[in-house]
């Protein structure tokens, strides 16, 4: 009775997926924004390993490997166009993002 | 015992994912995002993922992380963002808060216990976490593997071409 189920990691990593829902919506920084996708990312992860742990199988923790070389590039490439932006708009939030608005 | 753990770090995950939403700072949601990770970390290492925590450390707040603050002091971010509309604040949260209650819906209805692969804890512990994880990776997963590296270079090279002063 008063062991960690793979349901309480679950519940834990929907909580954070949700928050970083949340954040994405409501939020105007883009950096912020790009934060709560990380959160996101780090609650999908978080499901990878438990599930990864109690059934025994290895495959989720290699995507989780892959999830984090993702946001690495996704980090790398994001950061390098809101620098981009921020210098031609000289701000990041993102009601100013409305080059490509039809 | 480890119940009780486990709360008191689950706990801090959903504070802190809390304040990286909330705070009006991106310095500060910086920090706490940090200590998201962190916790993160820990319970990798509750689920005998020892390598997974060492590069969730390494890479999330190592880099990307340092990465993030390094680009909002760069750019000099100290005036607080103006508020989003209560409208679409409240929208948002409704979104999130019905995602939340159907994974929560899945988490209730769903069932793990009948499938069971062949790595137990003993086979981590005597065989090495890190040893199973590249055993894994340059066997099955060795296609995905050289196509993360070509992603890797392709972020580099954008990045560097994004930034240019002009191209």
């Amino acid at each position: 009775m008063f062991t960690v189920t793979v349901h309480h990691y679950l519940v834990v990593s929907a909580i954070l997926f949700s928050l970083g829902t949340i954040g994405v919506l409501t939020r105007r920084n883009a950096i912020v924004i790009f934060m709560c996708v990380e959160l996101m990312l780090n609650g999908v992860n978080l499901s990878f390993i438990a599930l990864s742990h109690f059934l025994g199988n290895m495959d989720g923790q290699i995507f989780v490997f892959f999830v984090m070389t993702v946001a690495a590039a996704e980090a790398a490439v994001g950061l390098a166009l809101m620098i981009a932006f921020f210098r031609n708009k000289e701000s990041i939030d993102v009601e100013d993002f409305n080059l490509l608005k039809w | 015992m480890e119940l009780l753990f486990f709360y008191l770090v689950a706990l801090v995950a959903v504070l802190s994912g809390f304040l990286v939403i909330t705070c009006k700072s991106p310095i500060n949601s910086a920090i706490s995002l940090v200590m998201t990770f962190f916790c993160l970390a820990i319970f990798y290492v509750m689920l005998h993922a020892p390598f997974m925590a060492a590069i969730q450390i390494m890479v999330y707040a190592g880099a990307i992380i340092v990465l993030i603050i390094f680009v909002i002091m760069l750019l000099n971010l100290g005036t607080a963002e103006k508020a989003r509309t209560t409208h679409s604040l409240a929208w948002g949260s409704v979104v999130g808060a019905l995602m939340m209650l159907l994974a929560m819906t899945f988490i209730k209805g769903g069932d793990t216990t009948s499938v069971q692969g062949e790595i137990t804890n003993e086979m981590v512990a005597q065989v090495g976490h890190t040893e199973l994880i590249g055993q894994a990776m340059f066997t099955n997963f060795l296609l995905p593997f050289e196509i993360a590296s070509i992603l890797l270079l392709v972020a580099i090279v954008g990045a560097v071409v994004l930034t240019k002063r002009e191209v």
